[in-house]
């Protein structure tokens, strides 16, 4: 009976507490970026390297420099589970967070990424899908809110596909080949078929998509369809726990591993470890650096990691999705910087560092001062580009680390603009969104 | 003292077959439903509004649908993800073929083709019962899903097979769906489906029809043998069942989430709205309520728990504490009254008639 009165009690104190909203008391000279990560659920091995870099570079950067230009950074994470219902409730819970609400908002999910552009439109806040999310989205006049530099999935598959001419001899020489993709079967595995039906009508390769439901741990029956198939090329849109089991079930079929190449999001240490020395060869397309001897990676070590304030194990620093995750938060911080040069040293509104992403001018130079030179690419956006570069390189894993084998990539922009365009004033009409005129816009500053 | 009907006398039939014979019950109706219309959109936020009540309308929609097919006919349906994906995709299309339709009927036309797809896939119940059925109905769950990832049409070819909601609106302008869309809006417009298609349901139920279900989920043989029809008794229960769970879709994809994927609706939301009515109350509709609030408000509560009490923990720390907890909450729940939320409510009702002299 006591137990049950302790029950009820402590569950009682939570609901009047959290019905009148209690918690902590804030400063006012705070920024807040809420995270949505997924620490837990199949696709946890992924989602913690990421959410892990991204938080301590903001610890990093607040006790390194106390902040971004005297304004120190806030943030508090909501599991999502790659969940997009409870992406949608995590977002709803944080955005409006003292004491400007959220300033921007990382989904690092295609499918949240999805459910939030037009919450976020509504509610002024910029959604920075970085390489995932909507590719379309990268045309600015109607996805005021949202961004996708430095790449995007359908310039991913561009590139990759340019690779692949490269390496049978010239995009000519794609006529009759046949190129396979093992995806997802979710709005992110979907996201390049458009894309690379598109480029087969172009030129004249055959394009056959395999399915793979999630959380993708069996794909034996995939793999031996793949082998009777058996195409030229095999791309790969997987994530969690789907990478290492393809990269297995491949090489138990006897798939040539450097004729399977992922998207970046297929690419990292934990996807090919377990298949051991039969990954030997895999390639992945990439859009930034990867490793710790990064001035940036080591002010990390030392500010956080030092301190024994860490959110992960030592070891993690510095592996590719770490690594992505640091750098989102240097996208966005200099984001911010950009906003704070025309609004000024203050907290700021969603609104206002949307006007700091649309306007961010990440130059060579500056990285290099950010510590983050050959990690992070340099970026220009622009009312019409949202994209801003998108350039890519192929890595290859070589059984125990990846390296770049080729240069920067750069994808038929103008083909993907024309795609982008296209699709986006399609979404426009169906949900009367007008598209500003980049022109006035621009004349407004 | 309270809760006591001495001298509440019924002097017609009418008095004596009305929903809540009770003076109390029929207040205590009127003022919840009070509260909910008036006092919630008060008080409560746009965060309260738009994540916690909407979506637990919407699933307690859904439960009450599961719950006439397998609470009250009997008939055990693994199915449910299948169906709001009809109701989902359905309401899709028909909004953004008819953009001049209005939200509301295309919504209950929606409830109507999930229910004619739900009459198929109910036909094999008149040969095959029990976990045989479960196993049918599997196989609706996931062809439907297959379908509509499958077939892009079902999606207006979208490159990534996500349907997103157009803007629409009820009286003219007042946005329902859409960016513009206010949360009070959204609040109102998923309670007056509940509310509605909750009283239809329990009309059902206490009548012949439900009573039929009823007959035939006790006993089919005997039920046939004093004249019920199982043909019709049990496709008119998967009808009306699909017709609730697709119009719960339908919600789910337009007010709660705005965009959704085929895969929001895949095996795991089945097991949720099946676990709801078991927990709720198989066989009662306030318990496919109570089942909805307890599978959707508590993860979240427990979720925000730590943070309200000002702990701070890691989320996985949080999320993995939440599933032990939850886990743990069903079991004791289960072992406490197998019958459900609702049963035990009926219980607290009984004990309330007699407080404060038992015996």
């Amino acid at each position: 009976m006591k137990l049950r009165k302790l029950a009820v009690g402590l569950a009682l104190t939570g609901a009047i507490g959290w019905a009148t909203g209690g918690g902590p008391v804030f400063a006012q000279n705070e920024q807040f970026i809420p995270r949505l990560v997924y620490r837990t659920g199949p696709y946890a091995p992924d989602g913690i390297p990421f959410a892990n870099g991204y938080v301590d570079y903001l610890d990093m950067i607040n006790a390194r420099d106390g902040g971004v230009n005297g304004i120190k950074i806030t943030y508090e994470e909501c599991e999502t589970g790659y969940n997009n219902d409870r992406g949608v409730e995590c977002y709803e819970r944080l955005k409006n967070h003292p004491p400007t609400g959220a300033s921007l908002v990382d989904p690092l999910s295609t499918g949240i990424t999805y459910a939030l552009i037009s919450r976020a439109t509504a509610d002024k806040i910029p959604v920075v899908s970085m390489g995932y999310g909507r590719a379309d989205a990268s045309y600015g006049p109607v996805f005021r809110y949202v961004f996708t530099f430095p790449a995007t999935y359908w310039a991913g598959a561009n590139a990759i596909v340019e690779y692949i001419g490269s390496q049978v001899g010239g995009m000519d020489k794609l006529k009759g080949k046949k190129i396979a993709l093992v995806y997802l079967n979710a709005a992110y595995g979907k996201e390049p078929i458009p894309t690379l039906k598109a480029l087969a009508t172009k030129y004249g390769y055959t394009f056959t998509g395999y399915a793979v439901n999630s959380p993708g741990i069996d794909q034996q029956a995939t793999w031996l369809q793949i082998h009777q198939a058996n195409p030229d090329y095999v791309l790969m849109w997987g994530w969690g726990v789907m990478n290492s089991t393809a990269i297995k079930d491949a090489a138990s079929v006897g798939y040539p591993m450097d004729h399977f190449i992922g998207i970046w999001w297929s690419g990292d240490n934990p996807d090919v470890e377990p298949a051991g020395m039969a990954a030997k060869g895999y390639k992945a397309a990439e859009f930034h650096g990867v490793g710790a001897n990064y001035p940036v990676i080591q002010d990390i070590l030392k500010y956080v990691y030092d301190k024994g304030h860490g959110h992960g194990q030592r070891s993690g620093v510095g592996g590719p999705l770490y690594d992505r995750g640091v750098i989102n938060a240097i996208y966005d911080m200099a984001a911010l910087r950009t906003a704070q040069k025309k609004f000024g040293d203050k907290p700021l509104t969603g609104e206002q560092v949307r006007w700091g992403l649309e306007n961010l001018d990440l130059t060579g130079a500056q990285i290099k001062a950010l510590g983050g030179e050959g990690l992070v690419t340099p970026i220009h956006l622009s009312c019409e580009d949202h994209e801003g570069a998108g350039n890519v390189r192929i890595s290859q894993w070589d059984g125990k680390a990846w390296h770049m084998i080729t240069g920067w990539i750069v994808p038929d922009r103008t083909f993907l603009r024309e795609m982008y365009k296209e699709s986006a004033l399609q979404y426009a009409k169906e949900n009367n969104i007008t598209p500003v005129n980049c022109a006035e816009v621009h004349a407004s500053r | 003292m309270l809760y006591r009907e001495v001298g509440q006398f019924r002097t017609s039939y009418a008095a004596d077959q009305a929903i809540f014979p009770i003076r109390q019950d029929r207040f205590g109706m009127l003022a919840l439903l009070l509260v909910a219309y008036i006092a919630v959109p008060l008080m409560a936020n746009e965060y309260w509004l738009s994540t916690i009540f909407v979506p637990f309308f919407v699933f307690s929609l859904a439960a009450l649908g599961l719950n006439i097919l397998t609470g009250y006919a009997g008939q055990l349906s693994l199915g449910t993800g299948g169906f709001m994906a009809v109701g989902a995709f359905t309401a899709y299309k028909l909004a953004t073929a008819f953009p001049g339709l209005n939200i509301v009927l295309v919504f209950v036309a929606a409830g109507i083709v999930t229910a004619l797809v739900g009459l198929l896939f109910g036909i094999p119940s008149l040969r095959i019962k029990g976990f045989y059925l479960a196993v049918a109905t599997l196989a609706a769950q996931f062809f439907l899903i297959w379908l509509f990832v499958k077939v892009a049409w079902f999606q207006n070819y979208s490159p990534s097979g996500v349907i997103t909601a157009p803007p629409r609106a009820v009286f003219g302008h007042f946005f329902v769906t859409g960016p513009e869309a206010l949360p009070a809006y959204k609040y109102w417009f998923t309670l007056t489906f509940a509310a509605v298609l909750a009283l239809a349901a329990k009309n059902m139920v206490r009548g012949a029809t439900g009573r039929k279900w009823m007959a035939i989920r006790d006993m089919d043989i005997a039920a046939e043998i004093i004249g019920i029809r199982p043909l019709s008794t049990k496709l008119l229960a998967f009808a009306v069942s699909s017709f609730y769970i697709g119009i719960a879709g339908a919600l789910w994809a337009f007010i709660y989430t705005a965009s959704v994927e085929a895969l929001a609706f895949d095996i795991d939301r089945s097991f949720q709205i099946l676990f709801m009515i078991i927990i709720g109350g198989l066989g009662s509709i306030l318990g496919s309520f109570l089942g909805a609030a307890f599978i959707i408000l508590l993860p979240i509560f427990l979720n925000n728990l730590p943070d309200q009490l000002g702990l701070h923990v890691g989320v996985a720390l949080v999320t993995n504490l939440q599933d032990i907890i939850y886990g743990a909450l069903i079991v004791s729940f289960l072992i406490a009254e197998p019958n459900g939320l609702a049963a035990l409510w009926r219980i607290g009702k009984e004990k309330l008639r007699l407080w404060p002299f038992p015996h």
